[in-house]
């Protein structure tokens, strides 16, 4: 039965594919690449996997889908390229690449080990001690959470880096031309009286259940990078509907950028805290009186700060982009 | 007791999978943009709300059902929600609903872009 539903997951994930490869508009693609992600989830939710599941609901379904919108309003709703004689769109070059790479893919895994086998490299490595230990060495319930943010702390610091060097990124390419003064937004949605109440019922609940997701990370699927991007959908939900001269009042420029900086910084610090009491880097043993609240706080820390850093960063990606469409005066 | 909440709510999950299968087929077999989004939203608030319902009386522990009523009211505020701003983007951008014209037939309307999406 199971593998009946796996089968039809699959199938929907490669119709989606092929739909995305077919259709010219960009608009329909994104909503096609936002089902891909529900899709993706859904098969993740079927392998047990309810952490990636829960990131790719909220990253691939969720917020890529609001980001690529936010582009395509600034750069069109349909590809150009291929009505333009002189540029560089070769349709047959990249057919031929992405085949030999699917077919080098396909090839490469008849050297891996079934799926579910028990002498694959991934059940008898590092998995068991993780699984093993982690109850006393941890005390969390969720193993995923202990394994991401304790065990892989470095790995984890590295990902909170590149997206705050993301954030960076967008600011230096784009920010630099549109800092000039803050022009007025048409309030877009002005007269949409309905979508406003609703959204004035909704932003709350979605903030608590972002803090939810943050801080009940160690007990169930969560953490700061999901609790992070819900807690900023917040706030482009409230720019949507609002204007961003209104949500600008609320979200300091300054501020955010601070913040963005400010959760790397508290991540390195707790690993430094660490070297400070004598441990290693990220070496949560030594924060406090004993290994397990040590291992507790650090988590609890670590996480903050992811969640801090991702949530500013989409918000400095959304409100960076939306200032570039309203300062370019183009219309919806 | 647990008899007819078991049956109840086997009733409720069938009728909300029927719905739900209705649902589906009036998107794809309705004449214009805005029956077909009549249908996509009552998959979305009744076929969703009857599913949930009955999950509610399967529910083992209190902390299940309410998060399941969270679900519930989440959808059904978002759910309508979502159709009122469908709808509305598409009139606004110039699309007409097919009418029953002079005749007492449905029509196109004269409208370029109506009845295609």
């Amino acid at each position: 039965m199971e593998s009946f539903i796996h089968i039809i997951i699959l199938s929907m994930l490669v119709t989606t594919a092929v739909a995305i490869v077919r259709v010219k508009d960009l608009f329909a693609v994104t909503m096609l690449a936002g089902i891909y992600g529900l899709l993706s989830a859904s098969f993740f939710v079927l392998m047990d996997a309810h952490d990636v599941a829960f990131t790719e609901a909220a990253v691939g379904a969720g917020i890529s889908t609001i980001l690529i919108l936010t582009t395509l309003s600034m750069t069109g709703r349909f590809e150009k390229a291929a009505e333009n004689p002189k540029s560089n769109y070769k349709p047959a070059l990249a057919l031929a690449l992405v085949t030999v790479t699917g077919a080098l893919l396909i090839y490469g895994t008849q050297d891996m080990p079934a799926f579910g086998a028990a002498d694959a490299p991934v059940q008898t490595h590092v998995v068991p001690r993780y699984l093993n230990d982690s109850a006393t060495e941890i005390d969390i319930p969720n193993v995923v959470a202990s394994v991401l943010a304790s065990y892989r702390g470095y790995d984890t610091f590295g990902e909170v880096v590149v997206i705050f060097t993301a954030g960076i990124g967008v600011l230096a390419l784009i920010m630099s031309t549109a800092s000039k003064a803050p022009v007025a937004l048409r309030a877009s949605m002005e007269e949409h009286v309905v979508l406003r109440i609703v959204s004035k019922m909704l932003i709350p609940l979605i903030m608590i259940f972002g803090l939810y997701v943050q801080f009940h990370g160690e007990y169930g699927p969560g953490g700061g990078f999901q609790a992070g991007v819900i807690f900023a959908s917040a706030f482009f939900l409230y720019a949507m509907l609002f204007g961003l001269t209104a949500a600008r009042k609320v979200v300091n420029n300054t501020w955010i950028q601070a913040l963005a900086a400010l959760g790397v910084l508290l991540y390195g610090s707790v690993g430094v805290l660490a070297m400070i009491n004598g441990g290693n880097f990220l070496d949560y043993n030594f924060l406090a009186q004993d290994d397990v609240h040590g291992q507790h706080m650090g988590i609890l820390f670590v996480e903050l700060g992811v969640g801090i850093t991702v949530a500013s960063v989409m918000i400095i990606i959304f409100f960076t982009f939306s200032t570039r469409k309203q300062r370019d005066g183009e219309p919806d | 007791m647990s008899m007819v909440t078991t049956y109840l709510s086997w009733a409720l999950l069938v009728l909300g999978g029927f719905l739900c299968v209705s649902g589906s087929v009036g998107l794809l077999r309705f004449p214009d943009f805005f029956t077909r989004m009549h249908a996509a939203s009552v998959t979305d608030t009744l076929a969703t709300g009857m599913i949930l319902a009955g999950l509610m009386l399967q529910a083992p522990t209190w902390i299940v059902f309410g998060k399941l009523v969270m679900i519930l009211v989440f959808v059904l505020l978002t759910g309508p929600t979502a159709g009122h701003a469908l709808a509305k983007a598409a009139l606004h951008s110039g699309l007409k609903p097919l009418l029953p014209g002079k005749s007492g037939k449905i029509e196109a309307d004269t409208h370029p872009s109506a009845g295609g999406v």
